[in-house]
Parts: structure tokens; sequence; C-alpha cells
């Protein structure tokens, strides 16, 4: 095969057996890879209604066909698995160095099944692997753990591996490769301390072959050509995603004081600019790039002295909003060392930071105990925040409530409605308000509260052209609901085919020209999708698999929505004041658009068009 | 002027195009490990060093090798060590004289280096930060000088 390298690592943890499989070529084709080939075999492999920490579960490690090519940012792979944060699908996505050598040691996907009778970790070096002990690695955190793998295995090896918060089952751990990159949603990192694993580290010498490289490459001079949006390759270069703030601030939706607000009085202290001006190492320019990356937006930071003394990656946009205006925080140096403590004890930095928001609106209002917490808890305090993080990532006293989320630790305390999540996971750092269009986005994501599947946001308030699929001009109007459910659909089915390709979504934005991503995978692996209209099909399928998947697992039309702030709530004050979300009137016309019944779940004739009717 | 490939690891990002582009155009594969150009990452700084041949005046492979497959030569403006394949029986002398690890033996059993791509260099192209460039060392010396100095100068500024 070409871009595949054909080949799957099986990891049996109960029976300590290693098997490599050949790729199913069918599915590879109808899938892909990432997001879409993790999804199937997942689907295929277990029940959906299974307990997400149970012996069970499975973890797909998958790359794309384009992993490990000289496409742009084709650095990518997903983490697919059942999450303990929704109970629904969850596909958390990364990049760095470790996807791509993955594939160079000559596997698209590693299957982890089973329960590990003691901590382990997996070593791989092209066709030799092993499972070792890691008795000596619990406990440590990511930086630690990295260092040890490397120590212990070869000095070119590539590590993911849980920290502290994996291990402890915190329902918002993330899968952490490269030290500083995370595959940080839906809690994947649970997952995988349920199964007493740490850590694999691999090393690759073998290449990814392409099935007509003079068209390939002719392709990847043409991305480089397209890659014309200034703010995605230019500014983000520079300041990386953090200069999305003041951005946000000025169209009234950035997420302030767990959503009360969307505009933060100061934005500014602790946007992009005052990230290159005093803590990132390489100031304003591209600092870090992952695999084959132009753009570069990775920072890398350092807090001097002080309390918040620290040094690692970070922080992006999302991060910023979570650990920064979503907690009324305004101390740039707290939301840094926030987000290298997430790092260091591998938790999703947008969970961390929106459940602590949640429990700061809480015990302003009243409704959480101080003695419950330990502490006062007001918006605002940043060193309260960075110790919440050490707790939750160890349980530690009330930690151990933060670690479940802010659904479940909203709903023990009878306030359900302050976790300002989509099926119990915690909002991204766009308020829904701001944009009918992602409101609708998040509320369908099979995934739960999320931009990222489904960069709805850069086209309703960047105005991304997406060539055939959605032309600037087209129902932009950020606050109408006229055309959204169309122009959410195509995005959701176009972004499953960037997240299966195995390149970065950022790339594939910036690049507005669809047909770069279709001749790329089609020049890559020989594959043909017959169109765009093929290729975004293919992208319906997997969607409509997870849908699937969903359902299965006991997820309904009720998990579609969105908390009461955002339904009736309207911001008083910004450029988004006087506007609420107006899901009733975009949900039903969706479900239709989707071709789907009036409670969201497909039609048979739908089914059998994407050829899943039988599954 | 004699023109070399010259690396400003102030801009590089670690992104390691160079090496993809590298090891495509000379295997027609992805894969790092044949590429002639290497990036070394110290990722906690954020410290990325590019590092390929740097076409020695003294080239010790080319002294040591027993078969005479390396020989000297020019292309567009720069010095080249390049290997005669058909000479050379992969006894790998050259890995040793080598004192930066620029040159190596690969899976077809003979050696290979960075050939600058017969002048006009593949990692080159590929790099989207400049740091990788082609051009004189004199050139390269200069932009090394003036960037001590602007550092040197925006901390004077800061001083007074």
């Amino acid at each position: 095969m070409n871009g595949w390298t054909g080949k799957i690592l099986r990891v049996n943890l109960t029976h300590q057996k290693l098997t490599v499989e050949a790729l199913d070529e069918k599915i590879a084709e109808d899938y892909i890879g990432g997001r879409g080939l993790g999804l199937k075999y997942l689907y295929d492999e277990i029940d959906p209604s299974i307990e997400p920490l149970s012996e069970e579960n499975k973890i797909m490690f998958a790359t794309g066909p384009l992993t490990g090519t000289g496409a742009l940012a084709a650095s990518r792979y997903t983490v697919v698995t059942k999450s303990p944060l929704t109970g629904a699908i969850a596909n958390s996505n990364s990049g760095g160095y470790f996807p791509a050598e993955m594939k160079f040691a000559g596997y698209d996907m590693i299957i982890l099944e089973g329960k590990a009778k003691k901590p382990t970790y997996l070593w791989i070096e092209n066709d030799q692997f092993e499972l070792r002990s890691a008795e000596e690695l619990w406990g440590k955190d990511v930086n630690e753990t990295t260092e040890w793998v490397v120590e212990q295995t070869h000095p070119e090896a590539k590590v993911v591996c849980i920290g502290p918060a994996g291990e402890n089952l915190v329902k918002f751990a993330a899968i952490m490769n490269d030290k500083g990159r995370a595959a940080g949603r839906s809690g994947v990192g649970a997952v995988m301390g349920s199964k007493n694993f740490k850590a694999i580290a691999v090393r690759g010498t073998n290449g990814v072959s392409i099935a007509d490289p003079q068209g390939f490459m002719d392709n990847v001079a043409f991305a480089h050509e397209e890659l014309t949006d200034p703010y995605m390759s230019e500014t983000i270069a520079k300041y990386g995603t953090a200069d999305v703030v003041e951005f946000s601030n000025e169209v009234g939706l950035l997420p302030t004081r767990n959503h009360q607000q969307g505009t933060f009085e100061s934005a500014e202290k602790i946007g992009g600019m005052a990230l290159a001006k005093d803590y990132n190492l390489k100031g304003a320019s591209r600092t870090k790039a992952c695999f084959s990356c132009p753009t570069a937006c990775g920072r890398v930071t350092k807090v001097t002295e002080g309390k918040f003394k620290s040094s690692g990656e970070g922080p992006e946009y999302e991060t910023i909003g979570a650990l920064g205006s979503a907690c009324g925080n305004s101390n740039l140096e707290a939301v840094i060392k926030g987000n290298h403590v997430c790092n260091e004890m591998g938790m999703d930095t947008i969970s961390a930071g929106s459940s602590i928001a949640c429990a700061m609106e809480l015990f302003e209002k009243g409704l959480i105990p101080k003695e419950d917490i330990g502490f006062d808890l007001n918006f605002g305090n940043g060193e309260a925040m960075v110790d919440l993080l050490y707790m939750a990532a160890k349980r530690e006293g009330f930690g151990d409530k933060l670690a479940e989320g802010s659904f479940r630790l909203a709903t023990h305390y009878n306030a359900p409605e302050y976790s300002m999540s989509s099926k119990k996971q915690e909002f991204p750092s766009y308020d829904p308000r701001g944009g009918q269009g992602f409101a609708l986005a998040y509320a369908t994501s099979n995934r739960g509260g999320c931009h990222i599947r489904q960069e709805v946001h850069c086209v309703e308030f960047f105005g991304i052209n997406l060539l055939d699929i959605v032309e600037t001009g087209e129902n932009l109007d950020r606050f109408a609901t006229e055309g959204k459910p169309d122009v959410v659909k195509k995005i959701q089915d176009y972004y499953c085919m960037i997240d299966s390709s195995g390149i970065c979504n950022f790339i594939a934005i910036a690049t507005p020209n669809t047909h770069v991503l279709i001749k790329m995978i089609e020049t890559c692996t020989g594959i043909n999708f017959g169109g765009l209209d093929g290729f975004l099909k293919t992208g319906e399928r997997i969607f409509n698999l997870e849908k699937m998947f969903n359902l299965k697992a006991g997820l309904s039309v009720e998990d579609d929505t969105l908390p009461k702030r955002m339904l009736e709530e309207p911001f008083t004050e910004g450029p988004g004041k006087g506007h609420v979300v107006q899901l009733a009137k975009m949900l039903p016309e969706y479900y239709s658009v989707r071709g789907w019944s009036d409670i969201g779940i497909p039609d048979q004739n739908k089914l059998e068009e994407l050829g899943i009717a039988s599954i | 002027m004699p023109k070399a490939l010259s690396f400003n690891k102030d801009v590089c990002t670690g992104c390691r195009a160079c090496e993809v582009a590298c090891s495509f155009k000379h295997f027609q594969e992805f894969n790092p490990v044949k590429s002639n150009i290497h990036v070394s990452i110290y990722a906690e700084e954020a410290s990325f060093v590019p590092l390929a041949c740097i076409q020695c005046a003294v080239p010790l492979c080319k002294e040591v090798c027993p078969t005479g497959a390396l020989q000297k030569s020019e292309v567009n403006g720069a010095p080249v060590i390049n290997v005669i394949v058909e000479k050379c029986v992969g006894c790998k002398m050259c890995m040793l004289a080598c004192p930066f690890g620029c040159i190596t033996v690969s899976d077809t059993g003979r050696a290979h280096k960075c050939d600058l791509c017969g002048g006009d260099p593949e990692c080159v192209i590929s790099c989207n930060t400049g740091a990788l460039s082609f051009q004189s060392t004199e050139e390269s010396a200069l932009q090394q000088k003036r960037s001590v100095v602007d550092k040197f100068h925006s901390h004077q500024e800061e001083c007074i």
C-alpha cells in the first residue's frame, strides 16, 4: 500500500500478547485513517454501551495516510476510544513528532486492549516490540516519564504517555506526546490509566511511500501557494493562537467568569502580544513546529521567578480562555503555570479550566460551601486555580470532585445548569452565543462541547472560505440562523476528512482550496474519491458512524443541546449583547439536512447511501 | 565568492521539512533517517539545529576513501564532494573519518551525503523560515555578524 503502511499492531494487555495484522484495504478506503479508521475498528470491536473505564474498552492510536509525508503539517494522529467524560465517542487529535515516528516504525494504527496486571509500557523499534514494566514510572509526571523512557530505549525515541491524572482516572486526563503535545479532550488519558498502561516509545527507520510521487510533490508545492490566509499563516505563526484572545474579546465571545460575559476587561493582559513580549522564548516569531508544519504555532514559555515559576509548551488560545478569562484570571503567569501543570500532570487544559470556572461560580453563588473546598475560590484567584489543578490530578480533597468534570461537579451540588458543557464535555473558548452556526455545531458535535471537529467559527467570523463547500458571504451573519444547518453539516463532514487524513486542520483551514486536500490524499494513496461529492460522502460516512456509536452508547436527542445559559440568558454587554442561541430553530432543520429522523436517528436510506446500513 | 549551504538555528522551528524533502529527492520516500540533513531538537529551549555536510575544503572523507569514490567538484558556484556510487564499496571508512557524522551508508550498501541536489538544494526550497539558505559564505558571515550586533544593539538601547 502507498500512504498507509498496511500494518496494525494489536497489543493485548490482559494476555501480554502482541500481534501484527494487515490493514483492511476496503476499510482504509472507506474510513481513510486517524479519526475515521480508529472509529471503524472500535465500532466493530466493542459494544458501545460498555463502561468506558472497564477492561472491555479499547484505545486506537491511529495515524492517517498523509502522516509522516512531506504534506503540510503532516504530523497528526487521533486517539479513538469510548470517553469516560461523555460516554460518547472520543477522538482526540495531536501533533508533534510521535505520530510521524509511529508511521516510520511501520504502523498505521496501534490497538490497545484488555488490562495489564501491573504498570506497563510498550517499546517499538520497527518490527521489534515488547511490553516492559512501568512500575518504576507509576506516579511520575509526563516530563519525568518521557525522559526515563527515552533513557531506557533510544535517544531518538518519541514517547506518548499519561501523567498522574491519567493514572488517577481524572475524567479529563489527556494522553501527552513529545512532552508538550496533547490528545487532550474527552478523558482519553483515564482510559489508558484504567488499563495500567503508562507509555509507548517508538523508533522508526522505514519510509512512507507515495503512489504518485510527482503528482504528490506538485500538490505540496501547490498547497504552499494556496496557503493564503494571512491570519493563519502569518499572525498565528508570530503570536501563536494566543493572538485570538484579543479578537474574541473584540467580537464579544471570550468566555468570561464561566460564560457569564463574553468580554473580559483584562483581555490584553493575557493575549498574544503580552505572551510574546515577556514569556515566549522566541518573542513574536515562529517558535516551535510540529512535524512538517510551516506555521509553527507552538509556543515555548518560561516564567523565571515567583510563585508561578515554570517552563514548558503553551499556552495556546483555548488554554488562555479556560485558565484565564473563564476563571476571571488576568494574571498571565498563572495561566502559563497552569498550562505547564496540566502538561506535566497530563490533563486537558480546556476541561480543567472550565471545571474550575464552574466551581468558582458555584462558590460565589454560595452553592459550594467553603469547607468543602478548604479555601476561598473567587473568580480571579490564580493561585487557587493552580493549586486546584494539582489537587484534581491527584484527586486530593476537593480535587476529587473537580476531577469528575464540571457537569458531575455541578450536579453534585444540585446545579447542573452551571456546567458550561455539551454531552458533559466543557466548551472551548468561544461562547456559543457569539455565532449561531458554531452553537449548533457545539450541540451536535459527536464528542460533545468542541470547536475543532468542525471549525464553523472560522467561517462565521474569521470569514474564511472553503472552496466549493462554504463561500464567504453565504449566510455569514453570525447571529443569523438561516442556512446554518447546511453549513454546519458540510463543515462537519469536511472535518471528518481532515482529521482522518493525518494533516493538521489549521493548515486545512488556511488553505481554503479544499481540492488541495483531496488531491493530496489521492496522489498519496492512489485511491479516487470521484470528486468533491465522493470525498465529502466519505466524511459523512464517518460522521454518521460516530452518531451510530453514540446512539448505541445510549445518547439521544436530549444530548444534542446546550446549557440553559446559552439558550435563555443573553449577554448583557459587548457586541453579542442581547443574543442567545436559537437552537430549537436550527436543530430540526439540521436533522433533516442530515437525513435523520426528528429525534436525530439516521434513516435507513441514509445509512444505505453511505454503505453502513448493515452495521 | 563560493556558495555554501548555510544554517541559521535562530529561526529554525524544528519542523523537519528539510529532512523529508531530502529523503524524497534522493530515495523517493519520506524517511528522515535517509535524509542527508538532520535537525537536532532541544525542545525545552525552543532550539533547533539543522546540520548537513559542510563540504570541507580538506574533506577527510575523500582523504580516507580507499577507492577514490569521493570526488571534489563544483555546482552552481559551490564546492561539493560527491559520491561516485560505482566506485563505492561500502567500507564505511568515510563515516569514521567525518567529524560531523554527515556521511552515511544506506540500505543500498553505498555511501550517501549531501550533494547540494546538483546546485538547487531541496532542503532550502522546503524551508519556510529562512533557517536554510544557499548563498555565498561571505553573505552568511555578514548575516551572522549583523545578527550578533543587532542583539547587542537592542540591549544597549534598553540600558540607555
